[in-house]
């Protein structure tokens, strides 16, 4: 069965976000004085192919650990995951 | 995309009579993918179609050119066995709808060309023209090419050295990004049409990216329209650039080169593989049997028709003898590159074209490489400008202050330093940079020998508003000048012929006198034309782009180690070397200082120009210099500000009485340049100015914290340093 | 021993500056060796160098797939043996990717790639490429970098320093750190770190491209020299 993940990969709170800093610095001037921590992070969707959802979701955390992230920076969330046909 | 209403071949840009050509080659009415073919090589792009009865008037012979215009690259022989190939190219038209990718992709493309030749690249420059950088579009033309050009050129190894920005009005919708590749090679790996022999029944192999619809009818149609309002909508037929893709494609093509694999090598550039394989057959006087079903594919739905005019990057095609087929497959594959076997050479000029087991496109190749349509348009010099030159700021009244002038032409965005710009180029990989960015010219060195290449990027926008004639010989005048200043000797000359409309007359005139201005100036400065680019319909509405000849300029220095550089060291006496007139016509101090864009550019004699750079080349050589700068924009005054400021050392001049200051410190007249020299070489120094018949004068000493011009106004050497780097960083927080 | 030592210098794909490292080894007196990531063939070389560059692109982050070339099991290998291994720029990213030292590295803070020669403080002689020097010395090397501002969670920059595991920082031409010359705002102006065993060192700046005084500054030829002795001296 084939599952598409959808995952958001940003910096692990507290460690400067020199992209986020650079939005909020230049969001003040067209108006908005009212944005605080501002992150960036990366989106990544693929699709995995695996017999249950429980093992698409544990290959998935550990494929985030070990390459689509850098644990001694930044976090990984899935966001969500659903079924496609083919 | 294609209007019912219209007539295809219309829509695909050709007209009714280009049409007419067609179905007459053929014999028979074109089908549609045909016509997508003849649309793409037929454009003003990939045809030269308006240009090419000019081009033809070039010098392009010279005792050390391997190859000339024609090729993907023009080729000189700088001796020790090693072959230099270079070119220039406009990315102009994808950048102003999206910098990054336009720039970025403007990169990969000319870098292709030089892997083409069988170069390895070593070098890149980028002149660029922009509008003012008080409107916030041009911060983000000019931020996004920047950050494109790093982007890509920082990411393939290839190091940026050079190049210019200006800014001006014109620009200001049409930016012009123009990009330089330089490369080198053993005389024997090159791979030129004239250096391999294609056979009958060699193997077509396409390596590389995979095909998408990025790009269809990008480059080459986008180049040979102008560009309206709300062209972001252009933006799905940008390409999109992978510098990874394209550094592996550089290692793979230069080891297939190195290795003898090759009987032909071509990039898929502006009309993709129509122009690749039409190209190849067309020069190697043969045609190509060629299978669509082998091209990789990036999405499975691609029509024919896209297929064939895709402009996806970093692909490339050879031309392999059969036997090595299967090495070359395996070159790719060690760089990890996708491969195609996707025809045969054989025999006439048939272009023939199978999908699926049926033919989809029959056409001679040479029809579409060699044998387009060449206009001779109508020429008409534009109106205005007899006004223009009579409003000369040379006789205008002045009543600036002259210390204000000078800082307000040091600040300048067209004179101030680019640093911040230059920061953002990796300009030191592959370890030969003698000479970076922010000089008169870059000096790469040469791995191997003591010599070094002197490389420069020029064009003179205001002179060649005022008279196109006299800005495209300045600045071919100016590039030599620069790399003179180094040492070198001028050598070959490629070029980006940057224009608007070419339909509308006055557009025409100022490229044919542009052109006349080049040959004349090459002719005489002894740098032949070794190819090059033209970029038309650079326009908007009735705005057309300045007439921008931009010239890239090829010099040779014997001895690296005798490298003159423009940054001053204290104690040395100052010689100003050439002759200045009231010459004040298209000046930096004309436009800042007196708000005009007016009056003549400066006379040019251009034996006097090449005895300057014969002067300074035999002084160089007998390391009598300690600097050397050429007077340019904003003329002496910029100059010895600029080589202060480069060597963290003061200076003092004297002015001639008999001359009002803003004549000596901004006039632009041509063939002068700024040399120091100890107090015991000023008499050898003087000696050989008057053997060259080069006019000179001492006119101070350097050292010291501030510049002094005599007793009319001082700065401190801080303060103008802190001005010129911190010009545009300030423009540019907005 | 060897009269002299061998410095492999490996490519992946997407290295750049591979040739530029090989150079500067042999113009200080080495042999360079050219080694394959695809390979798991170290070719008995006395140190191995990562060298600068875009390995993949660094399309995901710096140096995240290149830590997986098959080469690399061997330079762990060869890196818990003790012996030398140095990681310039690209190759930093990579060392800090495959764990091998602490730390990671970020967008510059200007969020521009920055190519200019730097100071340069050497703040430890316990690392293959300083063992000649004294904590203290200032030398001139370029940076050329994107993603250059070293960073580290508080916990870990606090044992970072209080182990004294960092070896470079940048400063002011007389050796003061200050924020005016943090070239790219890294955590406490940290240029290069080592190991806790402190045979293998990370840095930004790049030494091979300031051993040839033609085209530059030479603040790079004692941490060349550095590396050579230290890697004649096998264990």
């Amino acid at each position: 069965m084939k599952r598409r993940f959808e995952l958001v990969v940003t910096l692990r709170p507290g460690l400067l976000d020199p992209q986020g800093k650079a939005i909020e610095s230049a969001l003040p001037a067209m108006g908005w004085t009212n944005v605080s921590d501002v992150r960036v992070g990366k989106h990544i969707v693929l699709t995995v192919d695996a017999d249950t959802e429980d093992d698409a979701r544990k290959q998935v955390e550990d494929m985030s650990r070990r390459l689509l992230s850098n644990p001694v920076i930044e976090d990984v969330r899935i966001l969500a995951a659903h079924e496609v046909s083919g | 995309m294609i209007a019912v209403e219209e007539p295809l071949h219309r829509a695909l840009g050709l007209t009714d009579d280009e049409y007419e050509r067609i179905v007459a080659t053929l014999g028979r009415e074109p089908n549609r993918n045909e016509l997508a073919m003849y649309g793409v090589m037929w454009s003003e792009h990939c045809s030269y179609k308006s240009s090419r009865v000019y081009l033809r008037t070039l010098p392009t012979e010279g005792s050390a050119v391997l190859v000339g215009p024609g090729q993907d690259a023009g080729v000189v022989d700088v001796g020790d066995g090693l072959a230099v190939a270079f070119k220039m190219e406009s990315h102009s038209h994808p950048s102003a709808i999206e910098p990054y990718q336009g720039a970025a992709t403007g990169i990969g493309g000319i870098v292709r060309d030089i892997i083409s030749m069988g170069a390895r690249p070593i070098a890149l420059l980028d002149p660029l023209y922009f509008g003012s950088l008080t409107q916030h579009r041009n911060r983000w033309l000019l931020e996004g090419v920047v950050a494109g050009i790093g982007g890509y050129g920082n990411c393939i190894g290839v190091p940026t050295v050079g190049g210019e920005i200006r800014f001006a009005e014109p620009h200001s919708l049409n930016p012009t990004i123009n990009v330089m590749c330089v490369g080198i090679a053993p005389r024997e790996r090159l791979v030129t049409s004239s250096s391999r022999q294609v056979h009958e029944g060699s193997i077509i192999v396409l390596f590389g990216a995979s095909t998408g619809r990025d790009g269809i009818g990008g480059v080459s149609v986008l180049a040979s329209r102008t560009l309206e309002e709300g062209s972001e909508e252009s933006r799905p037929s940008v390409q999109i650039g992978d510098p990874f893709a394209g550094k592996l494609l550089i290692e793979a093509s230069l080891e297939l080169a190195e290795r003898d694999l090759l009987e032909g090598l071509q990039d898929l550039g502006g009309a993709g593989l129509t122009c690749a394989t039409s190209e190849s057959a067309s020069r190697a006087g043969m045609g190509a049997e060629i299978d669509l079903d082998a091209v990789p594919l990036r999405a499975d739905d691609l029509e024919v028709f896209e297929i064939l005019t895709s402009e996806s990057q970093e692909r490339m095609l050879a031309i392999v003898e059969p036997s090595k087929v299967d090495e070359v497959l395996d070159v790719c594959a060690k760089w990890g590159l996708a491969t195609a076997v996707l025809g045969t050479m054989v025999p006439g000029d048939g272009l023939r074209i199978t999908m699926g087991g049926t033919v989809v496109a029959e056409v001679p190749a040479r029809s579409l490489a060699d044998e387009g349509p060449v206009y001779d348009r109508a020429v008409a010099a534009p109106e205005g400008l007899a006004a223009l030159h009579d409003d000369d700021p040379t006789f205008a009244t002045v009543t600036v202050d002259p210390r204000e002038a000078f800082l307000a032409v040091l600040g300048s965005p067209n004179v101030a330093s680019m640093r911040t710009v230059w920061e953002q180029y990796d300009s030191l990989v592959q370890g030969g940079t003698v000479l970076g960015p922010g000089g008169d010219a870059a000096l790469v060195r040469i791995e191997g020998t003591v010599k070094a290449l002197a490389l420069s990027t020029d064009a003179k926008g205001r002179f060649g508003h005022l008279d196109p004639y006299l800005g495209a010989a300045h600045a071919v005048a100016e590039a030599a000048r620069n790399v003179a200043m180094t040492g070198a000797r001028p050598v070959a000359i490629t070029n980006c012929l940057n224009f608007g409309n070419p339909e509308r007359p006055e557009v025409m005139w100022q490229f044919a006198e542009s052109i006349r201005g080049m040959a004349d100036a090459c002719r005489a400065l002894g740098t032949p034309v070794t190819g090059g680019n033209v970029s038309f319909y650079n326009e908007s509405g009735d705005s057309a782009i300045w007439p921008t000849p931009t010239i890239g300029m090829l010099g040779l220095l014997q001895d690296h180690r005798l490298a003159v550089r423009m940054a001053f060291s204290a104690g040395r006496s100052l010689y100003l070397l050439g002759e200045t007139f009231p010459e004040l016509g298209g000046s930096e101090f004309a436009e800042v200082a007196l708000g005009k864009v007016s009056g003549r550019p400066p006379d040019l004699d251009l034996a006097r120009e090449a005895a300057l750079h014969g002067l300074i080349a035999e002084a160089a050589g007998a390391d009598l210099l300690s600097s050397a700068h050429d007077c340019g924009d904003g003329g002496l005054a910029v100059t010895l500000a600029e080589s202060a400021i480069a060597g963290g050392t003061g200076f003092a001049i004297s002015l001639p009485g008999d001359v009002p200051w803003y004549v000596t410190l901004f006039s632009e007249s041509a063939s002068r340049a700024v040399v120091s020299v100890t107090t015991e070489d000023a008499a050898a120094l003087e000696a050989l100015a008057v053997d060259h018949g080069v006019p000179f004068a001492r006119i101070g000493e350097t050292g010291g914290p501030r510049l002094v011009f005599d007793t009319l106004f001082e700065v401190d050497l801080a303060d103008a340093t802190e001005l010129s780097e911190g010009a545009i960083p300030r423009l540019l927080a907005g | 021993m060897r009269e002299h030592p061998r410095v492999g210098v490996v490519t992946f794909p997407g290295s750049l500056d591979d040739r530029d490292a090989l150079r500067a080894v042999g113009a200080m007196g080495g042999v360079g060796v050219p080694l394959w990531h695809a390979e798991r063939e170290l070719r008995d070389v006395d140190a191995v160098i990562l060298p600068g560059g875009f390995s993949y692109g660094d399309y995901l982050r710096c140096g995240a797939i290149a830590r997986f070339a098959p080469i690399m099991e061997e330079v762990v290998r060869f890196a818990a043996a003790g012996r030398p291994v140095v990681g310039i720029c690209n190759g930093f990213q990579i060392l800090c990717e495959a764990g091998m030292l602490p730390g990671a590295l970020i967008r510059n803070r200007s969020l521009r790639f920055i190519c200019r020669v730097v100071d340069v403080r050497v703040e430890t002689s316990l690392t293959p490429l300083t063992e000649g020097l004294t904590a203290g010395d200032v030398l001139q090397i370029p940076v050329k970098h994107g993603e250059g501002q070293f960073i580290a969670s508080g916990e870990d920059l606090a044992r970072i320093e209080g182990d004294g595991l960092v070896a470079f920082r940048y400063c002011a031409p007389d050796g003061t750190i200050d924020d005016a010359h943090n070239v790219n705002g890294a955590a406490n102006a940290i240029a290069g770190v080592r190991s806790d065993a402190g045979n293998v060192v990370g840095l930004m700046p790049h030494p091979e491209h300031a051993v040839d005084p033609d085209v530059g500054p030479t603040g790079g030829q004692p941490l060349i020299a550095s590396l050579l002795s230290r890697a004649l001296a096998r264990v």
